[in-house]
């Protein structure tokens, strides 16, 4: 179970290029370890989807990866960097080892092909060796894996839910048994019971198919729940990362802080909803140092001047990181 | 299913009425055949002579309107469409039948390689947005803006005349009989080619717009990206993700196009003096031939309802949104 599946090494991504280019990723580096479930967490704008979109080369224009590395360890095989690979190489890579739910559940779907066409196609294109009834066969068996009748197969797109469509999704995303499943905001577009319907049925097969997930929302309290790990993300950098309960138990940067008081605890004593005062900050115009600091109420001295670096708060805890001048690193996070 | 009967029932109407219009249209419009033959003869006819070519052109005043209209369409039902007044004794369905596999031939043609080249070009060039071909854009949207008969007047300008390969009018060589021979059919498809390329270059350009439009905001939609994701090929993502979303409106109006095969391309067969049946209604029109004016509205009527139904049946066949259970 462990082991790593996915290493970022400070990737960069900038819209642009050029002089006005804007910065949306900075330097980031992220570890995915085999099974776990990463989620990670920011304002809208923090470059958490630029992010995934980076690092599978999926980044529309004008979107480009200016530096970095993306190490993918295949379960047999030696490590490859997604960003160097050929174009046949990346689609064969593509699905087969990481495969992605995006947020528009419902316009994921191509409109004018069946479910069937769907899920087919993409298992004939990595296997084009195996037969059509096998294909079918399996395309029954994903379907049933998510909790939907076999014979929605011949349905079309617009004649399902938009809990059902995402639903295939994800048994779509499941087809080719991939290592890694990105998911970007995958149940932002449905309502709170099919929410937690699906993430209850994600976290099962998870734990039967022993994929990660790298689980990307602006919903912190469903971090909390589902995941192992939470990163969080502002101003394109990861400002803090940690195990989940410990996370939430005690945050160290002033900003996790601020976004687990945006919520209310369903348990444990009653505390108060804060929030955080004033808006992301303008990817045109980053303000020095600490990028947080014109937000955070704890800003001192050295906070509008330098950077502070992501590294663990103390020897004595290698499992959590944060890039905060009131926990300074005591080493730069080891690559 | 139901849909479809809808449908074929609200064109039924409007062919019911498209017929009743083209039934009073002419008859509003001042002056009659008999007094376009008599400022022909410049006066000099007798009055015995003006009464029965009025008998004879079936203009007898005795009978009133709703008479006529319940006539004409006992007639209409019988597949008569009259006589004509112009080609005089020979019966309007005459005329038409021999003017109609020309314009069909040649606009028929024209329309349907224009849909096809012109798609497949704007595929290429929405899918490779900014390579060579999107340099090209500029230049079509030149063409599309252009009437077809000044392209036409254009083309007869610059390649036609004395000694040129390419004939300025006509449809075949003066002397030659229609027939599928080795005599006509060259000089045919020889007098068919610049007014066929002057319809090509005018509405292909329109096809390429359309198309190469669709296709960039087709591939901004998610279900692109999540194709691109899958892996699948280049090929696949282009055609049957892109393409295939990007082509339903032009399918829609390719189907109206083809309703405007009949009618639709009068001017390029008027500058071309091509025997087609746009060129048959100009004639028609400046001698007032009712009968045969109104049999080629008819067909226009029906060619472009035609072309309606087919244009939703298309998109049913295409579109499974639009299928309802």
């Amino acid at each position: 179970m462990n082991g790593k599946v996915l290493e970022i090494r400070g990737l960069c991504v900038d819209y642009g290029i050029g002089a006005d280019a804007v910065r949306a990723v900075r330097d980031v580096d992220l570890t995915l370890h085999r099974g776990e479930v990463l989620g990670l967490a920011g304002e809208s704008g923090s470059g958490k989807s630029t992010l995934a979109y980076g690092l599978t080369r999926l980044l529309p224009p004008p979107g480009v990866v200016s530096g970095g590395q993306v190490i993918y360890h295949p379960a047999e095989g030696p490590p490859v960097d997604v960003l160097t690979l050929s174009p046949a190489r990346l689609r064969e890579f593509r699905w087969a080892e990481t495969s992605i739910v995006f947020q528009g559940a419902m316009n994921s779907l191509n409109p004018v092909h069946k479910v069937s066409t769907q899920l087919l196609d993409v298992i004939r294109a990595h296997e084009p060796t195996s037969t059509a009834a096998s294909r079918l066969a399996r395309a029954k068996d994903l379907l049933r894996l998510v909790g939907i009748a076999a014979d929605r197969l011949d349905s079309y797109p617009h004649q399902l839910s938009g809990g059902m469509r995402q639903r295939v999704m994800i048994a779509m995303a499941l087809a080719l048994e991939p290592q890694l499943v990105i998911m970007d905001e995958p149940t932002t577009a449905l309502d709170v019971v099919m929410q937690r319907q699906i993430l209850g049925q994600l976290a099962e097969l998870r734990e039967r198919l022993g994929f990660a997930v790298l689980f990307i929302t602006h919903d912190l309290s469903l971090l909390v729940e589902f995941s192992d790990r939470i990163a969080i993300m502002y101003g394109g950098r990861i400002v803090e990362e940690a195990p989940a309960a410990r996370l939430y138990a005690e945050p160290l940067h002033p900003y996790t802080e601020g976004l687990l008081h945006s919520f209310p605890a369903l348990r444990g004593p009653r505390r108060e909803l804060t929030g955080i005062p004033g808006s992301p900050p303008d990817l045109r115009a980053m303000p020095a140092g600490c990028v947080f600091h014109p937000r955070c109420p704890k800003a001192f001295e050295p906070c509008d001047e330098r950077v502070p670096v992501l590294g663990p708060p103390g020897v004595d805890d290698p499992t959590r990181a944060v890039a905060c001048w009131l926990h300074p690193a005591v080493a730069p996070l080891p690559r | 299913m139901r849909f479809l009967l809808q449908r074929v029932a609200f064109y039924l109407f409007t062919a019911w009425a498209a017929i009743t219009l083209n039934f009073f249209i002419p008859r509003i419009v001042p002056g009659d055949p008999v007094q376009s033959l008599i400022s022909r003869n410049q006066g000099r006819i007798s009055a015995d002579a003006i009464a029965s070519l009025r008998v004879l052109f079936g203009l007898d005043s005795d009978r009133n309107l709703w008479e006529q209209y319940v006539a004409y369409w006992g007639q209409l039902l019988h597949g008569d469409l009259g006589l004509s007044f112009t080609f005089f004794p020979a019966p309007v369905s005459e005329v038409i039948g021999s003017s109609l596999p020309w314009t069909v031939g040649l606009v028929g043609v024209t329309t349907i390689v224009s849909f096809l080249l012109g798609t497949a070009l704007g595929v290429g060039a929405g899918w490779r947005r900014g390579s060579w071909i999107d340099g090209l854009l500029p230049a079509t949207t030149f063409l599309s803006s252009i009437p077809y008969f000044w392209l036409g007047l254009v083309a007869i300008a610059l390649f036609a005349g004395p000694g040129s390969f390419f004939p300025s009018s006509g449809g075949y060589e003066p002397g030659l009989v229609p027939a599928f021979d080795a005599y006509f059919i060259p000089s045919a498809l020889q007098h068919s080619i610049l007014p066929a390329a002057t319809i090509l270059v005018s509405s292909m350009s329109g096809w390429i717009l359309s198309m190469r439009n669709m296709m960039v905001t087709v591939s901004s939609e998610d279900y692109i990206t999540v194709a691109h994701a899958k892996g699948l090929s280049e090929r696949r993502v282009a055609l049957s993700y892109a393409a295939r979303n990007a082509l339903l409106p032009n399918v829609s109006g390719f189907a109206l196009s083809l309703g405007f095969i009949v009618g639709g391309t009068l001017l390029v067969e008027i500058v071309f003096s091509y025997p087609g049946l746009g060129f048959q209604l100009f004639q028609a029109v400046g001698s007032k031939d009712y009968p045969l004016m109104q049999g080629i509205f008819l067909i226009i009527t029906i060619s472009v309802l035609v072309a309606n139904l087919l244009a939703d049946v298309a998109y049913l066949l295409l579109d499974p949104r639009t299928r309802k259970s």
